[in-house]
């Protein structure tokens, strides 16, 4: 049947292969030649050689990003379990409140919690006026802490709808047959539903690890100026001109998340390939 | 045999709609016992609260002598087949069987040992490290069964166990299902619309419907003696016929005086009537009791299905003899043949045949098969 393609259904593919073709093949191709090139467009390895630098700035983007998909798994798993059980009604009403913040632009949304945690921001204008000082008592925007928060409350929705999606797909007699056959209500969850919702899990954590390790805007605007991750040195290289440098580093940051999210394939089960 | 489980006054309601009204129960060690009827007669929601599935509303469920109407399923020694298989997808066939035997910590040499019998009774040696999503059907239901029992339950509860298999291999399954409850003698309790299954396989039937028992009995009880309209048609074919009960074993129907074998009706009691149609003679019309038109002769295999129209009523006959459309032909029914049933909510609304076809019996037993 495959190889029986007709005209029509070319007719009807042509405009989404040549999107494809204009925005993602295209730009990837710039992008390699880019890496591969120095000032005056001659081949050229010494932008590759010279990423060694930035491994210390990798290594932090790195530490962030993990530490905030871990807490997202933490909180979102529990989270999801809890509205996959509650009634269709309620369910419908927390998914909404977990895609309402989502309606806002996320530049905007890391903009406020930014004046929110300032020094001069209203947490502190709050607390100062309920205890009377007039120092800023809480010290937040410039800490890794400020910046793991931004990505887990910009990123939180992305680790809990896969898994929601994934445990409300389990066939409710698989509850059933867990406790008929022993298992107390937490082992059911241990024994079963954890192994049950690995594939959830494998997009959440790729969701929300992908736009956390390559993210510049959080770390700018939480971390205070303070410290520098692999987005904001990309966005850097760009701003300045440094093309070669900023494509070699994006080239470089592509290949190991594709790596990755291979390896984290591997551990999903067979029909829960991940697409991101 | 003692009685192992015991419902009493066990009453459940969804939203108002009362599913289970006052269910009388009890269970006896060791026995075959099937609830029967048609969807929504509560025979599953009966099933889950054996399970611990769902609590009823009112009642009490107990089981060897000790109440657990609010126990969970974990802590019951009953099991349940699922009418789906609830197989767990992420286990292959051993490590799903051997499942409940490590929820009991049980040593793994125990387990393997256990298991081993278990594939070896329900004839899947040889599939242990095959994933339960590429077994066929059959083969599924049978590493549901090992899985059910490979912690030796007391009972096994069983939800409609084989509507999802085709029909050669269900009435495999059927004397298999019979075979393993007699080798390891402990309590199957079997949830099923299909009649024949249950009087095939049961010791005892319990006939359900609109949420109350109509009938317990073995199977030749149900089926000779029935004890109201519900019960006689939906096991097998019945024409139920409004009668009067001259006295003792007498009865007067379709204008004719019967003898028969029953009594203990007041006199001249208004009764319902069960003739099966295979206990229906077909005879010249001089020498019939009865006498009527062929209105349909429908070829069955083992005999011809003729519908006679005798004074508006429509009968069934099972006949091995062929009968020619429209002909007019006497009928002669035996003493032993006619069963006499008290009047009953349900009279009157089955036992005739005049809107009879099989596609009506096909479509009610389509919708029956998902039942929750």
């Amino acid at each position: 049947m495959k190889n029986k393609k007709s005209l029509m259904s070319s007719i009807m593919a042509a405009p989404h292969i040549f999107w494809a073709v204009l925005f993602i093949v295209l730009p990837l191709i710039i992008v390699v030649f880019y890496a591969f090139t120095d000032a005056n467009g001659n081949f050229s390895f010494s932008n590759i050689a010279s990423l060694g630098d930035y491994a210390p700035i990798f290594g932090l983007s790195l530490e962030l990003a993990v530490i905030a998909t871990a807490i997202c798994l933490l909180i979102g798993y529990p989270l999801a379990y809890i509205i996959s059980k509650a009634s269709p009604k309620s369910q419908k009403f927390f998914m909404m409140l977990l895609m309402l913040p989502m309606w806002t632009n996320l530049l905007i949304r890391t903009y406020s919690i930014m004046a929110i945690l300032d020094d001069g921001g209203f947490l502190n204008s709050i607390f100062g006026a309920v205890f009377n000082v007039d120092e800023p008592l809480f010290h937040i925007v410039g800490t890794k802490g400020a910046v793991i928060f931004g990505m887990v409350y910009d990123f939180l929705p992305y680790m809990v709808l896969p898994i929601y999606t994934c445990i409300s797909k389990i066939d409710k007699h698989m509850w059933e047959a867990a406790s008929d056959l022993g298992c107390t209500p937490i082992q059911t969850l241990i024994k079963v539903i954890l192994p049950l919702s690995m594939s959830g899990i494998i997009s959440g954590v790729t969701m929300v690890l992908v736009p956390s390790i390559s993210t510049f805007y959080i770390s700018q605007k939480l971390g205070g100026g303070t410290f520098e991750v692999i987005g904001d040195t990309i966005e850097r290289q760009f701003v300045t001109g440094a093309l070669n440098v900023g494509a070699a580093i994006s080239l470089i940051m592509m290949i190991l998340i594709l790596i990755s999210i291979t390896v984290m394939n591997k551990f999903s089960d067979e029909d829960g390939g991940i697409i991101v | 045999m003692a009685k192992l489980i015991e419902l009493k006054g066990i009453t459940k309601s969804y939203d108002g709609e009362c599913v289970l009204n006052s269910i009388d129960l009890y269970i006896r060690d060791g026995e075959f016992i099937t609830l029967l009827g048609p969807s929504g007669c509560g025979k599953t929601t009966t099933l889950r609260i054996i399970g611990g599935f769902e609590t009823a509303d009112e009642g009490q469920l107990y089981f060897d002598g000790a109440e657990i109407s609010d126990m969970p399923p974990y802590k019951r020694q009953v099991n349940t087949v699922f009418q789906k298989y609830a197989l767990f997808p992420h286990l292959n066939v051993y490590e799903n069987i051997a499942f409940p035997l490590r929820m009991k910590k049980i040593p793994e040499e125990d387990i393997k040992k256990r298991v081993g019998d278990m594939l070896k009774m329900v004839a899947l040696l040889g599939f242990e490290n095959k994933s339960v999503s590429t077994l066929s059907g059959g083969q599924q239901q049978r590493v549901a069964i090992a899985r059910a029992l490979v912690s030796h339950p007391k009972v096994l509860l069983l939800d409609e166990p084989l509507g999802a298999l085709d029909l050669k291999l269900r009435k495999d399954m059927q004397n298999e299902l019979k075979t393993i409850q007699k080798a390891i003698g402990i309590t199957f309790v079997y949830v099923t619309h299909d009649q024949e299954e249950a009087l095939s396989m049961s010791d005892t039937v319990v006939v359900m419907a609109d949420g109350e028992i109509q009938q317990i009995g073995t199977p030749t009880d149900i089926y000779n003696e029935p004890k109201n309209a519900f019960v006689a048609d939906f096991i097998g074919e019945s024409n139920i016929i409004d009668g009067i009960m001259l006295q003792d074993k007498k009865v007067r129907f379709a204008g004719h005086t019967f003898d028969c074998v029953d009594g203990g009706f007041e006199k001249n009691e208004a009764v319902d009537v069960v003739v099966r149609p295979e206990d229906v003679d077909v005879v010249d019309i001089e020498k019939g009791m009865l006498t009527g038109q062929v209105t349909s002769v429908t070829f069955k295999g083992v005999h011809y299905e003729i519908i006679v129209d005798i004074k508006g009523f429509k009968w069934m006959i099972q006949s091995t003899d062929y009968v020619a459309p429209d002909a007019n032909i006497g009928l002669y029914i035996e003493p032993d043949a006619i069963h006499i049933m008290k009047k009953s909510k349900y009279s009157g609304k089955f036992g005739d045949y005049s809107s009879f076809s099989d596609e009506i019996d096909l479509l009610s037993d389509a919708d029956s098969a998902e039942e929750f």
